[in-house]
């Protein structure tokens, strides 16, 4: 700080009503406005752009979690969000600091996970020369972040992390990133903290669905033989899971969810369908695509979910309630749009169809409810038991052995479609998965977050070999932060997703799919200094699971399963989803 | 499906990055830009695009609603129809040897435009007009050779009601 501005900026101001303002770095007004967001963790990795603002971070009670890797610190974030339904923050230093958050901005931008990026910057007058660690990231993040801002005035630094925060976590919840140059940091502006309401004149996302169209929802509701409720992530992410379920039960209607979906209807509740799409359950996909209403819930209709657009839901009137209005009709012609929260148009619908629900609901439900039943009992989610260990039956005696309550994250592959499949997912923010973007190595560091905010919640990362190892220096981040998160590793040696698609479309011709060589994941553990454990037959699986839950601190359980295990149901991209290949 | 032409106008911040987030917009999602105008409106903090697309329905809405989600594009228009006025202007360097020079004169004033760079071999001629004037001017033009040319594209507004 330099004094003698201090001086003559402060000198003959007038008496402020509220907090007095002070004098203070960009630094610590960074600080001062991440605090008053609340924000009691910080995720991130130091270098000498950002210098001066973790040398005022450590002088707050903000917790800061030391990650190995920068991709590490924003999936982390994420997980943190994810679990906690709070905004995750990082911070990196400029030029590869900044550039290695790329990924996890986009997994988080795909799945609108609300975080804040703050990158440490060159300083000004560097900007533009091609400075060491320079490089233009508010460039590179424009298409993948909801927004982002070059701080160029210490005095704009207080306003921008407000409206940062705003963004992130209102409308369409998505990551911000703040590019903050040194000099920025370094100089200091009288900080006032901020009150009252952020307001954006281009900015201002609509909440409350319009009633005419409730009106025509709760019309179609009970007009309809054969609904189906399809919901997604906007369900959890406006806290939504309980006016579905109400909503559901009340009109007796079946639901099915999107993978990012998972949780915002209970797994194990008699309506429930299972998921949908490439790897949905044989009765999701044929309800959805015999069903003459679907209401779709904050879903943005992913290609993984409708297979061939054309086919799709092609009986039904379809009403599509989103936020965001770019959802709608994107992908798939809709009979009603509903722009509006999730949480407040459900409760709006229930309020409505409360008052106008025919007495013989019930009662006509009954031949589609069991139509949907027969589909159940002819094909069921399966797989074979045999000699070597199924992956699916992992995750099933996982689910068994914690009863259901563990917080689920996964990388991406296989090992995610049996989470989804074999992990009856009740409660929402429990299912923690890179749905969009479809980012392997996301599991552990988000597993990691997740922990973070919930530190007394059992957290298991169900991990295949070969994702494992693209965020697995992140150990290190769980042992020194003291971080138990308990790692499933279906260790196939494949990258078996890909496998699959080249055993069933490519004539078994695998290339580059095999891991030949494999580190030893349990002495791997132990080179971290935590424990690894090994199951290589079926009868070994509950007690190394057990063992693994029950030991204290971070575990990798390796379980060597089954080579050429795949994925059923599939259905083959760009199909319709009624064409599935099945066990 | 066929693809319409579409005209939006819209007012956005006047910040450095912003023309780069709507056209970083069109460039990623394959959306299609004709032409595009923009410049500082007579209030220094607002600047106005204007922006011509070639597109089918479904596609013209996404491309109003993806515009309308940028945090700095306070306000998007559909300017297509017969509510507002719409105009182009051109600078013509057209060749102009001595047998046509006086025919290409006379087309200047035919479409009260200006000549306003002359040499021994060249006239400059500004024009504004709507896209059809400027098409029919330029064909007129062809045949004595046109050097280079620079046009604006389409600016817009809506007619205020009277």
């Amino acid at each position: 700080m330099n004094p003698a501005q201090s001086t003559s900026q402060t000198k003959g101001k007038a008496v402020f009503a509220g907090p007095a303002p002070q004098e203070m770095s960009g630094a610590r007004i960074l600080m001062a406005a991440l605090k008053s967001e609340g924000v009691d963790t910080v995720f991130g990795f130091p270098g000498g752009a950002v210098i001066d603002i973790y040398d005022a971070l450590m002088r707050t009670d903000i917790r800061h979690i030391l990650v190995r890797h920068e991709q590490g610190a924003v999936h982390a974030a994420d997980g943190y969000a994810r679990a906690s339904g709070r905004v995750g923050v990082c911070l990196v230093t400029s030029g590869p600091g900044a550039t290695n958050t790329v990924t996890g901005i986009a997994t988080a931008y795909a799945d609108s996970i609300p975080l804040v990026i703050i990158t440490g910057q060159v300083p000004t007058h560097l900007i533009g020369n091609d400075a060491f660690q320079e490089v233009d990231i508010v460039g590179i993040t424009r298409p993948c972040t909801k927004h982002n801002y070059l701080v160029s005035h210490v005095e704009d630094l207080a306003r921008i992390v407000r409206e940062a925060f705003h963004i992130a976590r209102s409308g369409r919840p998505g990551p911000v990133l703040i590019d903050l140059p040194k000099d920025v940091a370094k100089a200091s502006t009288l900080y006032t903290p901020p009150s009252g309401d952020v307001r954006l004149k281009a900015y201002r996302p609509n909440y409350r669905p319009n009633k005419h169209q409730l009106r025509k929802v709760a019309g179609l509701m009970a007009e309809a033989e054969r609904p189906v409720i399809f919901a997604g992530g906007g369900v959890i992410l406006s806290g939504g899971s309980e006016a579905l379920t109400a909503f559901a039960r009340r009109t007796a209607t079946p639901v099915t969810c999107s993978l990012m979906g998972l949780g915002g209807f209970p797994g194990t509740d008699p309506l429930w369908l299972g998921m949908i799409g490439m790897h949905g359950t044989y009765r999701a996909n044929m309800a959805v695509s015999n069903a003459d209403l679907l209401v779709a819930v904050g879903v943005r209709f992913d290609d993984r979910v409708t297979g061939k657009t054309d086919a799709f839901a092609a009986q039904a009137k379809i009403v599509h309630i989103d936020i965001d209005p770019t959802s709608i009709r994107k992908n798939i012609p809709v009979t009603i749009p509903v722009v509006g929260d999730c949480r407040l148009t459900l409760e709006a619908l229930n309020t409505l169809i409360g008052e106008n629900l025919p007495q013989d609901l019930p009662e006509r439900r009954a031949p589609w409810l069991d139509r949907i039943d027969a589909w159940r009992r002819s094909h069921q989610l399966a797989y074979r038991q045999g000699d070597a260990i199924k992956p699916q039956y992992v995750v099933e005696v996982l689910h068994r052995i914690t009863g259901g309550k563990a917080i689920v994250t996964t990388e991406v592959g296989q090992n995610q479609m049996w989470a989804a499949q074999f992990y009856h997912f009740d409660r929402p923010r429990h299912f923690i998965t890179s749905g969009g973007l479809g980012t392997m190595g996301f599991g552990l560091p988000a597993a990691i977050g997740a922990q973070v905010a919930f530190p007394d919640e059992l957290v298991v990362d169900i991990a295949g070999d070969g994702s494992i190892q693209m965020n697995i220096q992140e150990m290190a981040t769980a042992m020194q932060c003291g971080l138990p998160v308990k790692i499933v590793i279906l260790n196939n040696g494949y990258l078996g997703m890909v496998r699959q698609w080249q055993e069933l479309f490519y004539e078994k011709r695998y290339a580059c799919t095999g891991m030949e060589v494999q580190p030893d994941f349990v002495k791997l553990a132990e080179a971290y200094g935590a424990t690894g454990l090994r199951a290589t037959r079926p009868d070994e699986v509950e007690a190394v699971l057990q063992k693994g839950i029950e030991t204290p601190g971070p575990v990798i359980m390796d379980f060597v399963v089954e080579r050429e295990e795949s994925v059923y149901p599939m259905v083959p991209a760009g199909a319709p989803i009624t064409e599935m290949l099945l066990v | 499906m066929t693809a319409e032409r579409h005209i939006f106008t819209m007012l956005v911040d006047n910040e450095p990055g912003v023309l780069s987030r709507v056209v970083g917009l069109f460039s990623g999602r394959g959306f299609n830009i004709e032409s595009l105008c923009v410049a500082e409106t007579i209030d220094p903090r607002i600047s106005r695009i204007t922006l011509v697309t070639l597109a089918n329905p479904p596609v013209v809405e996404q491309i109003e609603k993806q515009l309308n989600k940028l945090v700095n594009v306070i306000k998007v228009r559909d300017l297509s129809g017969d509510d507002s006025v719409k105009r182009e202007m051109a600078l013509i360097c057209v060749q102009a040897k001595p047998e046509h020079r006086a025919e290409i004169l006379r087309i200047v004033d035919i479409f009260r435009c200006k000549v306003v760079d002359v040499g021994l071999e060249h006239y400059i001629i500004e024009v504004t007009g709507t896209e059809g004037k400027l098409t029919a001017l330029l064909n007129l033009l062809k045949p004595m050779g046109i050097q280079k040319i620079a046009r604006t594209g389409t600016v817009a507004l809506l007619r205020e009601p009277n």
